[in-house]
């Protein structure tokens, strides 16, 4: 493949990759997401390849990006149709073969709706799918993330042709700023006025950066958009450093991410050898270099300074922001940073329009966002909705409601800094402001669902800690406050809160906002301080009670046997690893001695028959 | 001289900037940093000591100290949370002697515990090898250690 010269040539490209396919040759794609290929994807696949060899020319075979309905890999759908089955094994080949064949449907591989109970043959009409908007994470499931021919046909690169051929970098940067597109990063800043400020900025050369350090526990979609989809967060990327006439990009991805860092990797070889990156690209004279660098697993290298320090190869400390990165950032030039989730956004709004663009969403936030829908929701996995789509929509609609008949407590937003959300606010139309007005944040959209067996206090401690450990330590109020907190939240779980505990709180939380450096620091106090707004009573019942109202907080729980559900099977006294649990012989209940009790909860989950009480 | 560490500093240019990419290189080789290689980074790069010290004692990802033979990531991300993965480090913490951060006299397992591997929907998850093991409940996570040789 020689590189493409002109926006023509792309176009000839295409009819000719299109020309050598049948639409209407069955095509087996498989999953080979993270999320899957650790449910065994790639055994799945291969023995697929296996026993699709004889059958060459009549059935395809792909593998494709993430779909983002985890809960059931591995997952296979067949094209044209999209017959979906889930949870396939290896095992299953062979049948699946034969119905393809045969063109009969196997029913025992179908998704089976927890709430009717009826079978669902095709994937768009499973409702966790039926009910989302999938703009920009749509095509995962229909491309191979390593080949950019698949991406092509699909109209691939059509934007960046049209970018460079018919728009001037003005033009380009006032159709985002039209179209009102907002960092997905998670601060919301309107992404058109950072390209105009870099553009703008003097001092040569500019750099355009990617942000894939998804450092936020829960949020999964950067990586699912990288693995599945890489040339459209590249398409964008172009597009961008075109118009703030920028020559060197770089990419900056997790080193957690081993498969984002491979298929990304594959991409920029494959859009250079196709001239749709280097020199020239597309015959527009226009050049742009691009890098890989791998994240050294540092949270605050998220943070924008941080990620150009890492980038430089220093320590990842962010600086005071008197003057913003977009006039100078990296290397102390004019650099533009934007997530993910935004530049994938880029070469929609070019192909159709600002207007278009700005028909999705609310008033002020527009187009779709992917939110991971994760923790104990039926449906995991990632969905991308239009903006101002409700918390119970999300929750109830697309998740199928709570797991095993629970009651929903609260939805926790905006990573670790963003806060937690209780029941009186599920018809909240999310969007960038509304979040904030309910004392919480986009963030990066992890959405995590809480139950009643969630402890908020233990919760409010979990993110204090991950804050408190990834806290550079530059600055005072973000190192000590955080470490003064979790002290106390340490204190109230395990049974030592006293009164006034709570206000100390605040009054460090006001400090922090007021004071800290950078985003990590103003915001951690929000998980703390959104808890005690909504679940104030959890906190008073550690303190003053000595009581866990969700039976989460270990030294304020017991575990006991209820004597008359315990047949003396003997498992728990078998799997106690305290020798804690004292058989009375067979069928008598079986005694758990407290004094010795480390309270793990083996007992609770190895008893298949509920016998075993937390109070 | 390592001649593993000089391809790596070569295949960057001895370009200062690439130091934390170099420093993930020799890392994946030896699953620590050797003093020795550090020290040869140093005089390749012309950075000091205290500044390459500086960077690998910051980034998670580092280690100064040698790993054991099965390294075992487990995710303690919000979702694992609440779904139980703190019971779950427990109860490996219990098979195996030792705490996340740390490796067994024996180098045979190092421990870490990790925020977000990115499959929440597989939670409680852990990693043991780049092997993916998810839906863990106590006494399924210690049996795949046990499984190890």
């Amino acid at each position: 493949m020689g590189r493409l010269k002109s926006p023509g040539e792309l176009a000839t490209l295409r009819q000719a990759i299109l020309a050598k396919r049948d639409p209407n040759r069955p095509c087996i794609t498989v999953c080979s997401g993270t999320g899957c290929s650790a449910y065994g994807s790639e055994k799945v696949f291969a023995t697929f390849e296996a026993a699709l060899s004889p059958l060459k020319g009549k059935i395809d075979l792909r593998r494709t990006g993430c779909h983002g309905f985890c809960e059931r890999g591995t997952m296979v759908v067949i094209y044209p149709d999209e017959v979906c089955y889930v949870q396939v094994q290896p095992e299953d080949v062979p049948a699946i073969v034969a119905s393809v064949r045969n063109g009969k449907i196997l029913e025992r591989l179908l998704y089976v709706d927890p709430v009717t109970g009826k079978k669902i043959t095709l994937e768009p009409e499973i409702p966790f799918y039926r009910n989302q908007q999938r703009l920009i994470f749509g095509n995962n499931r229909r491309i191979d993330p390593q080949s950019i021919e698949d991406y092509i046909a699909l109209g691939g690169y059509d934007a960046l042709a049209k970018a460079l051929n018919g728009m001037t970098p003005e033009q380009i940067v006032g159709e985002i700023k039209k179209s009102n597109l907002r960092g997905r990063g998670g601060a919301g800043f309107p992404t058109g006025t950072k390209w105009e400020t870099v553009r703008n900025a003097p001092g040569e050369p500019k750099y355009v950066i990617v942000n894939c350090d998804e450092g936020d526990p829960g949020a999964y979609m950067d990586r699912s958009l990288m693995e599945g989809n890489p040339h459209s967060v590249l398409e964008g990327l172009v597009i961008g450093a075109y118009a703030i006439g920028s020559h060197e990009g770089f990419i900056y991805i997790r080193n957690e991410y081993p498969l984002a860092v491979e298929n990304v990797g594959i991409a920029l070889r494959q859009a250079e050898e196709y001239g749709l990156l280097g020199e020239n690209i597309l015959g527009s004279g226009f050049n742009l270099k691009v890098v890989i660098n791998r994240g050294g697993g540092a949270f605050v290298c998220g943070e924008s300074t941080a990620l150009m320090a890492s980038l430089e190869g220093q320590v990842g400390e962010p600086r005071a922001k008197y003057i913003h990165t977009a006039v100078s950032g990296l290397w102390e030039k004019p650099s533009c940073l934007n997530n993910v989730e935004t530049f994938a956004n880029v070469p929609l709004i070019i192909t159709n329009g600002a207007d278009w663009y700005r028909g999705i969403g609310t008033e002020r936030s527009k187009g779709t966002k992917i939110f991971s829908l994760v923790g104990k929701v039926n449906n995991t996995g990632l969905v991308e909705v239009p903006m101002g789509t409700t918390l119970r929509e999300i929750i109830y609609n697309i998740g199928g409601g709570i797991r095993e008949g629970k009651r929903f407590k609260a939805v926790q937003t905006g990573g670790p800094s963003g806060g937690m959300i209780p029941e009186q606010h599920l018809d909240l139309p999310i969007d960038f402001d509304e979040l904030t007005r309910v004392g919480s944040m986009m963030g990066s959209g992890g959405m995590i669902v809480m139950d009643e067996s969630t402890c908020m206090v233990d919760i409010a401690r979990y993110f204090i800690s991950f804050l408190e450990e990834e806290s550079c330590g530059k600055c005072v109020p973000c190192r000590e406050g955080l470490l003064h907190m979790r002290e106390i939240l340490d204190d109230i779980c395990e049974g030592r809160g006293k009164p006034g505990d709570i206000e100390v709180m605040m009054r460090l939380s006001a400090t922090m906002k007021d004071a800290a450096l950078c985003a990590l620091g103003q915001t951690a106090p929000n998980p703390v301080l959104s808890s005690i707004h909504y679940f104030k009573d959890e906190y008073e019942a550690h303190i003053n009670e000595k009581r866990c109202p969700a039976k989460v907080c270990k030294a304020l729980i017991t575990y006991s046997i209820i004597d008359e559900k315990c047949p003396g099977c003997g498992i728990c006294v078998k799997n106690c690893p305290q020798e804690a649990i004292e058989s009375q012989g067979k069928k008598k209940p079986a005694v758990i001695h407290s004094e010795n009790c480390v309270r793990c909860g083996i007992c609770y989950d190895v008893c298949r028959l509920d016998a075993i009480e937390v109070e | 001289m390592d001649k593993q560490v000089k391809a790596i500093l070569k295949k960057y240019d001895n370009r200062k900037e690439f130091l934390i990419s170099i420093l993930q290189d020799v890392q994946a080789i030896h699953h620590y940093l050797p003093r020795e290689a550090l020290q040869q980074i140093s005089d390749a790069l012309g950075i000091p000591m205290s500044r390459i010290y500086s960077v690998a004692t910051f980034f998670k990802a580092f280690s100064l100290e040698p790993r054991g033979k099965h390294l075992i990531n487990v995710c303690v991300g919000t979702a694992c949370h609440v779904r139980g993965s703190v019971k779950v480090l427990e109860s490996i913490e219990r098979e195996i002697g030792i705490k996340p951060g740390e490796t067994d006299s024996g180098l045979k397992f190092s421990l870490d515990a990790v925020n977000c591997l990115g499959c929440c929907a597989l939670g409680p998850v852990m990693v043991v090898d780049g092997a993916y093991h998810g839906k863990l409940s106590t006494a399924k996570a210690v049996e795949i250690l046990k499984a190890c040789d």
